[in-house]
């Protein structure tokens, strides 16, 4: 599978990245060097074989146990137990560009 | 007070013993930083105010005769990936330039409760990508045993600083070998804990299904103390784990005969560096002159490694980094008429090149058409490569391998080429995509004095092993 320079516009656009001519020009020719690279996993024959989202399943889940019961030791009680409070509002504001004393202030929301 | 062979317990009981003053100790520190620091470019910023506020207390304590914690007065270093209230973050970044974080991140919360100063914010690649630290935004870092190498990274500042006695210990992360190969790199004593034994809480998040706090220090005691402080349940994060923490610095003492160590084929074949292959063997037969059994073990997957971490850590990383779109916080562009304009322009301004890089692999392997051949792929070729472990580990008790394949390389020689770049990382992420612990200690030195690291990796949760195996070698080698 080659990678275009359509394929690189297409992503950097979903990406939310714009990227100048040159960049572009660089970013195709990486992809395709580590995407050639990384081909090399079709090797493996995993049909059969589990995805492995997280660290967590290996020592969190006790197989012994159904359902829910399973995931015994990552529940907890519904209760505010060590959840700090939310922030104040204005810290909340205090990092925000541009921001007036209650809201984010952005510009114009329009398609382009 | 000689400062490069200052350990966190020499700095302790020396406060503790009214010798000197935490107060003393901080100021020796940052004078240190004044001098050496503008050639190896370690610290972005300097957290004085608060450090000196703890030394404040940490003297009273002293004064009034009380004990102290077991970090009283350590001056340390924090990985500028992880919050401090009040403090500057950038995660090395342009786009968190004036980033002032509302919180503390739960790992640096847990030092400063355990008496420690934080000195200030420790450089580092760009959000933690990169091998060498030339991707930090500010600057680059000089390995402190040859300026005109790199140290390693992405945690590169954190271990810089610690090799010039700029800090006595740091905290850094680890997502593909970021704590290991840069201690690797300027010969200190770097460890990465199990997933889930240090909250990530505050950690400003690269991949989070990899990424790991960890401390990097002079010696493996002081390891096991810094991990004995941050490890723990942390309600703040729910992948935390609720697996009891060990005595890890009572346990270090504990003897190493007739333990077994496995050494994997895999890890000592083509693009070994012939010294580090050399230095390594070294190691491994001190260990068995130490009664250790040396067991030849396989893992089979490991060619397969590199291309599963960068499917897996640039997919998250493009996903993590969505937030910063420079309405909360962040760089905005200026000038930009509409809310998408300023999405993209911010980002594009505020990203560096490898950042824009990794975004983009990670977009493409999550897009329509390709999520199931390649993010979903390596997902199933990450269980492939824990099962080597679990497989090795039913023989084994730690398994011995080189930190990296070579030593440190020179700034410039592989910032063009993000694949051999990513080459740097071969022996350390396999570790990373297991979620088993790994250190890196000293093993020695090229002919150029080049440091060597050796590294040891353990079944999960299992770090009182490595330590204890790390400390034997560390002792037996002096």
């Amino acid at each position: 599978m080659k990678v275009t320079d359509k394929d690189v516009a297409y992503v950097a656009e979903l990406a939310n990245l714009e990227l100048t001519e040159e960049e572009r020009a660089g970013m195709l020719r990486d992809l395709n060097s580590i995407l050639q690279y990384v081909e090399r996993l079709s090797e493996l024959d995993t049909s059969n074989v589990p995805a492995m989202a997280q660290v967590s399943d290996r020592y969190r889940v006790d197989d012994s146990k159904q359902g829910n019961e399973r995931f015994a030791s990552t529940i907890r009680e519904d209760v505010l137990e060590g959840l700090r409070k939310s922030l104040p509002h204005r810290e909340a504001l205090a990092n925000a560009p541009d921001a007036d004393e209650e809201f984010f202030r952005v510009p114009k929301v329009i398609e382009r | 007070m000689d400062l490069k062979s200052l350990t966190i317990d020499g700095a302790r009981s020396a406060v503790q013993r009214r010798e000197t003053t935490a107060l003393a100790l901080a100021e020796a520190h940052y004078a240190r930083i004044q001098q050496e620091d503008g050639q190896i470019g370690a610290f972005l910023t300097l957290s004085k105010e608060r450090a000196l506020e703890q030394a404040d207390r940490i003297d009273r304590m002293a004064a009034e005769g009380k004990t102290l914690p077991p970090l009283g007065g350590v001056p340390v270093g924090i990985k500028d990936v992880m919050s401090t209230r009040g403090v500057r973050t950038t995660a090395g970044s342009k786009i968190l330039e004036n980033y002032i974080p509302p919180y503390d991140c739960t790992a640096v919360a847990r030092m400063e409760a355990a008496g420690a100063m934080v000195l200030g914010k420790m450089n580092c690649d760009e959000f933690a990508m990169g091998s060498s630290n030339e991707n930090s935004a500010y600057h680059p870092v000089r390995n402190p045993s040859d300026l005109s190498r790199v140290p390693g990274g992405s945690s590169g500042g954190s271990a810089a600083a610690v090799a010039a006695a700029m800090a006595v210990a740091a905290l850094g992360s680890d997502t593909g070998g970021s704590i290991r190969q840069p201690a690797s790199f300027c010969g200190v004593v770097g460890l990465m804990p199990t997933y889930g034994r240090v909250s990530r809480y505050g950690l400003i998040a690269f991949a989070s299904s990899l990424d790991r706090i960890g401390p990097l220090t002079k010696t493996v005691k002081d390891a096991a103390i810094v991990l004995r402080t941050i490890a723990g349940r942390d309600p703040m994060d729910s992948t935390s784990a609720g697996v009891p923490v060990d005595d890890y610095v009572a346990e270090l003492d504990k003897p190493v005969r007739g333990m077994k160590l496995g050494v994997a084929k895999e890890y000592f074949g083509d693009g070994l560096d012939e010294e580090v292959r050399q230095a390594v063997q070294a190691a491994i037969d001190k260990l068995k002159g130490l009664g250790c059994e040396i067991v030849p073990v396989s893992l089979p997957h490991t060619p397969y490694a590199i291309p599963t971490y960068y499917l897996i850590a640039t997919a998250e990383a493009s996903s993590n980094l969505a937030r910063y779109d420079g309405v909360r916080y962040s760089h905005r562009a200026r000038g930009v008429k509409t809310l998408s304009e300023m999405y993209r322009r911010s980002r594009d301004e505020g990203f560096g090149a490898e950042v824009k890089r990794r975004i983009l692999l990670g977009t493409y392997a999550l897009s329509a058409g390709y999520y199931d051949a390649y993010y979903l792929k390596a997902q199933r070729v990450r269980t492939l490569l824990t099962r080597d472990f679990d497989e090795a580990f039913r023989k084994v008790d730690a398994i011995v391998t080189p930190t990296s394949p070579t030593a440190a390389f020179r700034l410039g020689e592989r910032s063009n080429d993000p694949l051999a770049m990513y080459l740097a990382d071969i022996y350390t992420v396999t570790a990373d995509l297991a979620g088993i612990p790994g250190i890196s200690v000293p093993c020695g030195e090229t002919r150029e004095k080049l440091p060597i690291g050796l590294q040891i990796l353990g079944k999960h949760f299992e770090e009182a092993t490595i330590l204890r195996l790390a400390q034997a070698y560390e002792q037996a080698s002096q």
